[in-house]
């Protein structure tokens, strides 16, 4: 910036308030876009991937439907995509459809203690907004609701100015989902069709790149922890070579040269229990959201609205917490929101309640982490935890953790001298990034993994063919950032972590060192039978005796042996 | 210093026939553990360490004691048992039955054809070796086996009568002239006869110093046998001194380094026998044998302190280990005392020291000075 230094007009109050105006959330988003995980053009993918996938799966179980999901991603040009996901969920409204994917913040899961994936409305409509400020393109969606004869489709995009969505395109058709299985060698099955559901599609700038921070490993990773899930993923990737002369998207299809798809099958046709909206608990409320909670009551007195607005708040309590903050209990609360707010929130925290109710909690469950696993994890041992819900700060979570552990050698993407791979969950949706910064990293690296049996450089995740699954189950998962990508380090939520991770441990280590056992009996075994025989034929050949002795007599030392050392 | 008539005539004497026999007789019994009683089977061998030998004062050698290790066939034990059976097989098939022989390193190799029971290293072959003449109570050598080891050299007023193995007739050999060289003791030597007029036999350490003994043929001067040992005296070399010593009515004298090494390792075996081969030291071993020097206590006669060197680590635990566990110096009140004399001074000599003084001080001034004066150590 050039400065005039030779300009010294002073600002009047008046000029400065010509310069203040509002800021929209989606300008400042824009500016900020690394705060949702678009700070990049290989993670602006996979979280465009990642928010789409996780509104149809809580669309989907909203609704009792067991999810089925298309994902396709289409390379358009060196650095410019096509994602396109499908849903069999119940479809949106048409009058929905622009403020679900062109307005920022807005939602149906904000307002409520639920535990869901998406938690503030702003990851699709982010995504949304991301390629729109990259490639100019409108988001484009097809929704049909069940019982409708004809989709909606729309295109839409956000005006970052006013956060409002502006439509461009809106029309009817007899669009219905469709996927296209694939089976495991690579060939494709009958394509299924659904009579409801929503697609949404996206053009963005864009990278693509394989390993542990990709797509392919988010949809791998969601098909663990999501067993009642179907998921077909279609890659299609442009060659090397440039297509320049390519016109439209069909040209542009035929230049595509690497594509892959792959068929994530469904290993449980049950769906998850639905979790229960909870009111908040009032040890998890902070001030501000306490003021605003009185200033919106239905309730006529302070103590009802205590006892209503808030869980395992009853009369006694609400009595209690009115004497401590020196409040009448009649008294209006929205008065008391403007006034005596800190005083009540004072008074709150030093009152003992009873902890939250849990039954709002739904957790993958150790049968179904189990599934998962052995569904895409190719291991010799699995085992799974899920521990009793508890309460951090007024909020109800619970935590689960699985473990495969492949033989040395036999799963090739697991070294046996190579460090664990860990795989984070929050509320079922896979964590790929910042695993460093993430509280369950550090409770992995925080147990003592050698007592099981494990290697474990000092302050490091232990080492060998293993995999490490830990969830997060939450009505509000701490997150240390809006992007969601690590769990804030509560020691309340270490120490289950660390419970769940010592108890995968104890069952590793009993199936560590049996197999140990197993292996030391196989070597005296091959031991012992390598060295029989030459007893047998050294004897054969002083007393000279025929065949049938010296076999018999392999045979006899063999049971011998086998008896006193090979105790199994 | 009396002319000892020590009593040990010739060895137990044992056919290859027989030899044979015994072999079937230890697999007989193994097979019929395994075949028959159905039980793990076992092999039982004399304990052959220095803690199951008594030091037998009357017959002048350490003599077994009848501790006994038996090895039953298990997890740990299996291989060396395996081993040990083909080695029996080899023994009888290729060696008592054909009348051959081989060396330790020979058969060693031979093993190399056994697959993975083969031996990987030749002490597992040399071990297996000497439990298999515990156990059969025959000694290697009459099963076939001849040592690689030089057996020692010989030199002085001695006719050594040998055989012609291919006719079978006398062969004389006179000790006094082989130029500039010495005669070889071969491995087998039960069969010489000895014709001497020496007073005695000096045996030596080390080849240097029996080299400048036999330049300046100081055997004349000193009228006796010289025989070199090079290092611990073998099996055959022992018994060859022992006959000679027998049949001649000769003292013998050692003279070896002033060390524990010198001491407890080479006088000792020569004189007694070991632990590990307790089980025939009655044929080989030397109760006659005296000690000459260097003791420690001819450091200060012979001025050579300064020719010394501190003892080592190794000196140190040799002579503590012997002072506490060997029966032969336990017996002996002057070999505590030299050892402990020894320790005292943390000082060890060797036979070169007395270069100081002139190269031909030893034979011009020390032995004649020792023999002189006449007090061995016993």
């Amino acid at each position: 910036m050039a400065r005039e230094r030779k300009v010294p007009v002073a600002e009047t109050a008046e000029s400065m308030a010509q310069k203040q105006r509002e800021i929209s959330v989606s300008e400042f988003f824009l500016k900020n876009r690394h705060l949702l995980g678009f700070d990049s053009p290989r993670k602006a993918l996979l979280t465009a991937v990642k928010e789409a996938v996780d509104n149809s799966l809580d669309a989907c179980e909203e609704a009792g439907i067991l999810p089925e999901i298309g994902v396709d991603i289409t390379q358009l040009a060196e650095d410019r995509f096509k994602v396109s996901v499908t849903d069999n969920g119940p479809g949106i409204v048409k009058a929905q459809i622009p403020r679900i994917f062109a307005k920022l913040l807005y939602g149906s899961k904000f307002h409520r203690l639920r535990m869901s994936r998406g938690q503030q409305g702003i990851g699709i409509s982010a995504a949304g907004m991301y390629g729109q400020l990259t490639t100019g393109a409108s988001t484009r969606i097809l929704s049909k609701v069940k019982g409708s004869k004809m989709a909606h489709h729309m295109e839409v995009q956000i005006d970052t100015r006013a956060n409002k969505p502006a439509i461009l395109t809106e029309e009817e058709t007899d669009w219905l989902p469709v996927f296209l299985p694939v089976n495991e060698e690579g060939k494709p099955g009958r394509p299924i069709e659904y009579k409801h559901g929503t697609g949404v599609e996206i053009v963005m700038e864009a990278a693509y790149v394989r390993g542990k921070l990709s797509v392919d490993e988010y949809i791998k990773q969601c098909a663990i922890v999501n067993p009642h899930l179907q998921l077909h993923y279609r890659l299609a990737l442009k060659g090397k070579a440039e297509g320049g002369k390519g016109k439209g998207e069909g040209a542009e299809a035929e230049s595509t040269s690497a594509a892959s798809a792959v068929t994530y099958a469904r290993a449980v046709n049950r769906l998850p229990e639905p979790p229960t909206e909870i009111k908040p608990h009032p040890h998890g409320v902070e001030l501000g959201l306490l003021m605003q909670m009185l200033k919106g009551t239905a309730a006529r007195t302070l103590r009802s609205a205590l006892t209503t607005d808030f869980s395992r708040v009853g009369d006694r309590s609400a009595l209690e917490i009115c004497e401590r903050a020196g409040l009448n209990p009649k008294a209006n609360p929205t008065r008391i929101a403007h006034q005596e707010s800190e005083a009540l929130y004072k008074a709150i925290q030093e009152t003992k309640l009873m902890r939250p109710p849990t039954d709002c909690l739904s957790p993958i469950g150790e049968a179904q982490i189990l599934a998962g696993l052995k569904k895409e994890i190719a291991a010799d041992f699995y085992t799974a935890v899920t521990r009793e819900p508890e309460v951090y700060r007024g909020n109800p979570f619970q935590v689960e953790v699985g473990l495969a552990y492949a033989k040395p050698g036999e799963n090739q993407e697991l070294g046996a001298e190579e460090p664990v791979r860990v795989l984070r969950f929050a509320n079922r949706v896979p964590l790929l990034y910042q695993g460093g910064a993430c509280g369950m990293t550090e409770a992995v690296t925080d147990v003592n993994w050698k007592t099981y049996g494990l290697a474990q450089p000092k302050g490091g995740l232990p080492v060998g063919p293993m995999v490490i699954l830990l969830h997060m189950a939450s009505v509000w998962v701490p997150f240390t950032s809006e992007s969601k990508e690590a769990i804030a380090h509560y020691p309340e939520i270490l120490k289950e972590f660390t419970y769940a991770l010592q108890e995968c441990g104890r069952q590793l280590s009993v199936y560590l060192s049996r197999r140990r056992r197993q292996a030391e009996v196989e070597r005296k075994r091959s031991y012992i039978e390598m060295y029989i025989p030459h007893l047998a034929l050294g004897l054969k050949e002083i007393l000279e005796f025929d065949e049938r002795k010296e076999k018999q007599v392999i045979q006899k030392l063999g049971k011998m042996l086998e008896k006193t050392h090979l105790d199994v | 210093m009396a002319k000892s008539a020590s009593q040990g005539g010739g060895m137990d004497v044992v056919s290859k026939k027989a030899a044979s026999a015994r072999i079937v007789r230890v697999a007989e019994t193994v097979y019929e553990d395994i075949a028959k009683k159905n039980r793990k089977p076992s092999m039982k061998f004399p304990v052959r360490s220095l803690a199951n030998v008594k030091y037998d004062i009357k017959r002048g050698h350490f003599e077994i004691l009848n501790r006994v290790a038996t090895r039953t066939l298990s997890y740990n034990t299996v291989k060396t048992f395996a081993q040990s059976m083909r080695l029996l097989a080899t023994t009888k098939n290729d060696l008592l039955d054909k009348d051959d022989i081989a060396g330790k390193r020979e058969i060693y190799y031979n093993s190399k054809s056994w697959g993975e029971c083969r031996f990987n290293e030749q002490p597992e072959s040399d071990t297996l070796l000497d439990d298999m003449e515990a156990m059969l109570e025959i000694n290697r050598e009459q099963l076939g086996y001849i040592p690689e080891e030089h057996g020692g050299e010989v030199c002085g007023p001695l006719v050594v009568v040998d055989r012609d193995p291919a006719t079978g007739k006398d062969i004389r050999i006179d000790c006094t002239k082989l130029g500039t060289g010495a005669w070889s003791i071969p491995s087998r030597v039960e069969h010489l006869r000895f014709q001497s007029k020496a007073k005695f036999v000096l045996v030596i350490e080390t080849a240097s110093l029996f080299q400048r003994l036999v330049h300046h043929r100081y055997y004349e001067k000193g009228s006796c046998i010289l025989i070199s040992m090079s290092g611990v005296p073998t099996r055959a070399c022992r018994r060859f001194i022992r006959r000679l010593a027998d049949d001649q009515k000769l003292p013998v004298l050692a003279f070896t380094d002033g060390d524990p090494y010198g001491y407890c390792n080479i006088y000792r075996t020569l004189k007694v026998g070991s632990g590990q081969a307790a089980h025939i030291n009655r044929f080989f071993c030397v109760p006659q044998a005296h000690y000459l020097g260097v003791t420690p206590w001819d450091i200060k006669d012979f001025k050579l302190e300064d020719a010394t060197h501190p003892l080592e680590e190794a000196d140190i635990k040799r002579a503590k280990d012997a002072l506490k566990n060997d029966p032969f110096i336990r017996h002996h009140k002057e070999w505590q005392q030299a050892l402990e004399h020894m320790l005292a001074l943390g000082v060890r000599v060797e036979q070169q020291a007395f270069a100081k003084h002139g190269l031909n001080f030893v034979l011009e001034e020390y032995l004649p000075r020792k023999l002189k004066k006449a007090h061995f150590l016993p």
